[in-house]
C-alpha cells in the first residue's frame, strides 16, 4: 500500500475509520426521527460559530462553534416542541438566519476567502491530537447509544406512548440534539459544511431500504458508511480529487443500488 | 346510582376520580369542568363530534398537556390514595412505512434497557412473545412495524400498554384503517382484559355501533360532559340526537 507512506494519508485513514462508523450510527436515528433538516441547519450554523469566535477574539473557534451549535440545537428543539409552525419552516428560518449572520461577519473587510475552506473541508489535514479527540467523541456516542438507545427509539415511535411508559422524552431528545451538534461541529473542518449532511444521512437512508430490524439497520448503515469512506479516500488519492465529495458520490451510488434492491429484499 | 356490571377480574375496590379538568389554549377553552368517576373492570367510552375535545381529554389525563384539575386514585377498601399507573394506546405511530423496526424492536424499546440496535435478547424475546400472545399477536413478533395492518398494530400497541398491566388504560381508537374483523377482535381483547385483570379502561371511540354493544358506560363530550350513563340511555338521549342526528351508524368522526 504505497499511498500509506504519507502521514496525511495515514491520519486521513484513521479519521475515516472513526468518522464513518460514527456517522453511520448517528444517521440511523437522525433519519428515523426525521431530523435531516435539523442536522443540515446545524452544519450551516458553523459559520456563525466561527464568526462569533472571530468577533470575540477567541483563538480556538472550535470552542465557539461547539457552544453556539449546542445553544442553537436546544433552542431549535424548544421551538419545535411548541409546534405552532411547521418544523421545516422553523428550521429553514433558523438555518438561513444563522448562515447569513455568519457570512456577514466573516466577510467584513473582504476576509471571507480565509474561511471558505470550511465549505468543502479537508480530511487529510486532520492532526493526531484531533484524531484522539474524535476517538473520545466516538466512545461517548457508543455509551449514549448503549444506555439510551431504547428510550430514543421509544420516543421516536410515539412520544405520548413513551411518556406514559416513563421515558424522559424531553431530556433524551435534548441529549441527542447536543450529540448531533457536537459531532457536526467537530467534523465540519474535515468534511465541510456543504457535504456533512450527505455523509450523515446517506448511509442510514441506504440501510433503511434493505433492513428489516434495528440490528440490520445499524449494521448496514455502519458498513456502507465505512466502505464509502475508505473507498472514497483511496479513489480521491489516485484520481487526485477532493476526498469528501468522492465519498459522497460513492454513498449516493449505494443509496440508488439499495433502492433498486429493495423490492427483492423485502418480498 | 345505576347498577353497573363489573368485570370478573376486577376487585371493584379501586376508583379513579377526575376532578374538575379544564384545558385552555390561549383564551379558548378546549375542555371545561370535566368530572369523571371511573371504576376498575368497566369500559368507559367517550364519544362526541369532531373537535369535541376527546383526544385532548386523553392527553390531559396522560399529563401531556397543561390542565387544571386533578386525578385521584383511591383504594376504597383501605381508603388510601395510590399512585396511578396509566397505560396508553395511541391512534397511530409517527413512522415511515419503511422504518426498519420489527415488532420486537418496538416492544423491547418500551420495556427493556438492552439496546435493540445491538442485539436481540432471548429472554426479552420470550417475554415479548408471551405478552403478545395474550392479544393473539404472537405471530407478529418478527414483522416490520410499518407492514402491519391497522388492526395488527392496534393489538401490538395494546399489549405494549398492558406490559405491565396498568390501573387505567387509555385507548385512542383510530378513525379509520381497521377492518370489521379487526374491530371485533379489538373488542374481544377488551372483554378479555375486563375478565382477567383489575383495571379501568377509557376508550375514545368513533364507531357508535360497537359502543352500543360493548361499552359499560358512555360519556358524550362537547367541551364538557353533556350527557353520561349506560349506552342505551346516552344513545337515545336528546343531547345525543343533537350532536349526531338520528343515525347511529352512518357517521365517522
Amino acid at each position: 500500500m504505497n499511498f500509506m507512506k504519507y502521514d496525511f494519508m495515514r491520519n486521513g485513514f484513521l479519521a475515516i475509520l472513526l468518522i464513518a462508523p460514527l456517522f453511520g450510527i448517528l444517521g440511523t436515528m437522525i433519519v428515523n426521527n426525521k431530523l435531516a433538516f435539523f442536522s443540515d441547519a446545524l452544519g450551516h450554523s458553523a459559520f456563525t460559530g466561527v464568526a462569533i469566535g472571530v468577533l470575540l477574539h477567541i483563538a480556538d473557534t472550535n470552542l465557539t462553534m461547539a457552544v453556539f451549535a449546542i445553544i442553537f440545537a436546544l433552542l431549535l428543539n424548544a421551538i419545535k416542541r411548541k409546534d405552532s409552525l411547521s418544523t421545516d419552516t422553523i428550521i429553514s428560518v433558523f438555518s438561513s438566519f444563522s448562515t447569513a449572520i455568519g457570512l456577514v461577519i466573516l466577510s467584513l473587510g473582504g476576509q471571507f476567502s480565509k474561511y471558505s475552506a470550511l465549505l468543502v473541508g479537508d480530511i487529510l489535514s486532520i492532526s493526531k491530537k484531533e484524531i484522539i479527540l474524535l476517538l473520545l467523541v466516538f466512545l461517548a456516542t457508543l455509551l449514549f447509544w448503549g444506555f439510551c438507545f431504547n428510550r430514543l427509539e421509544a420516543a421516536s415511535l410515539n412520544i405520548s406512548l413513551a411518556k406514559s411508559k416513563g421515558v424522559p422524552v424531553t431530556t433524551i431528545e435534548s441529549i441527542f440534539a447536543v450529540f448531533i451538534a457536537l459531532i457536526v461541529m467537530f467534523s465540519i473542518k474535515w468534511v465541510g459544511i456543504l457535504l456533512i449532511n450527505a455523509l450523515l444521512i446517506l448511509p442510514a437512508a441506504s440501510a433503511r431500504n434493505i433492513a428489516g430490524n434495528m440490528r440490520e439497520y445499524h449494521l448496514f448503515s455502519i458498513l456502507i458508511s465505512l466502505f464509502s469512506g475508505l473507498l472514497g479516500l483511496v479513489l480521491s488519492y489516485f484520481l487526485n480529487t477532493a476526498t469528501g465529495p468522492t465519498i459522497v458520490i460513492i454513498a449516493s451510488v449505494f443509496f440508488f443500488l439499495t433502492l433498486l434492491a429493495k423490492p427483492l429484499v423485502k418480498s | 346510582m345505576e347498577k353497573l356490571k363489573i368485570g370478573a377480574g376486577a376487585c371493584g375496590f379501586h376508583c379513579i376520580k377526575v376532578k374538575d379538568f379544564s384545558v385552555r389554549a390561549g383564551t379558548t377553552m378546549l375542555l371545561e369542568h370535566i368530572n369523571l368517576h371511573i371504576h376498575c373492570g368497566r369500559l368507559t367510552v367517550i364519544i362526541g363530534r369532531n373537535g369535541a375535545g376527546k383526544s385532548t381529554l386523553i392527553k390531559a389525563m396522560l399529563g401531556e398537556i397543561r390542565h387544571e384539575g386533578t386525578i385521584e386514585f383511591r383504594d376504597i377498601k383501605q381508603n388510601a390514595i395510590r399512585r396511578l399507573q396509566i397505560g396508553y394506546v395511541p391512534q397511530y405511530l409517527n413512522i415511515d412505512k419503511n422504518t426498519p423496526a420489527s415488532v420486537y424492536d418496538m416492544f423491547a424499546a418500551y420495556i427493556s434497557k438492552i439496546p435493540v440496535c445491538l442485539y436481540q435478547s432471548k429472554r426479552v424475546y420470550k417475554q415479548v412473545k408471551e405478552r403478545l400472545s395474550l392479544f393473539a399477536a404472537q405471530d407478529l413478533i418478527d414483522r416490520q412495524v410499518g407492514d402491519l395492518s391497522g388492526g395488527e398494530l392496534q393489538r401490538v400497541l395494546l399489549s405494549i400498554a398492558c406490559t405491565p398491566v396498568p390501573n387505567l388504560l387509555l385507548l385512542d381508537e383510530p378513525v379509520s384503517g381497521i377492518d370489521r374483523n379487526g374491530i371485533e377482535l379489538f373488542y374481544k381483547n377488551i372483554e378479555m382484559l375486563k375478565r382477567n385483570y383489575d383495571l379501568a379502561m377509557i376508550l375514545v371511540s368513533h364507531d357508535l355501533e360497537f359502543v352500543e354493544k360493548y361499552a359499560d358506560y358512555v360519556i358524550l363530550l362537547d367541551k364538557t360532559i353533556i350527557r353520561e350513563g349506560t349506552p342505551d340511555k346516552v344513545l337515545s338521549s336528546r343531547e345525543f340526537k343533537e350532536v349526531f342526528g338520528s343515525s347511529k351508524t352512518a357517521w365517522v368522526g
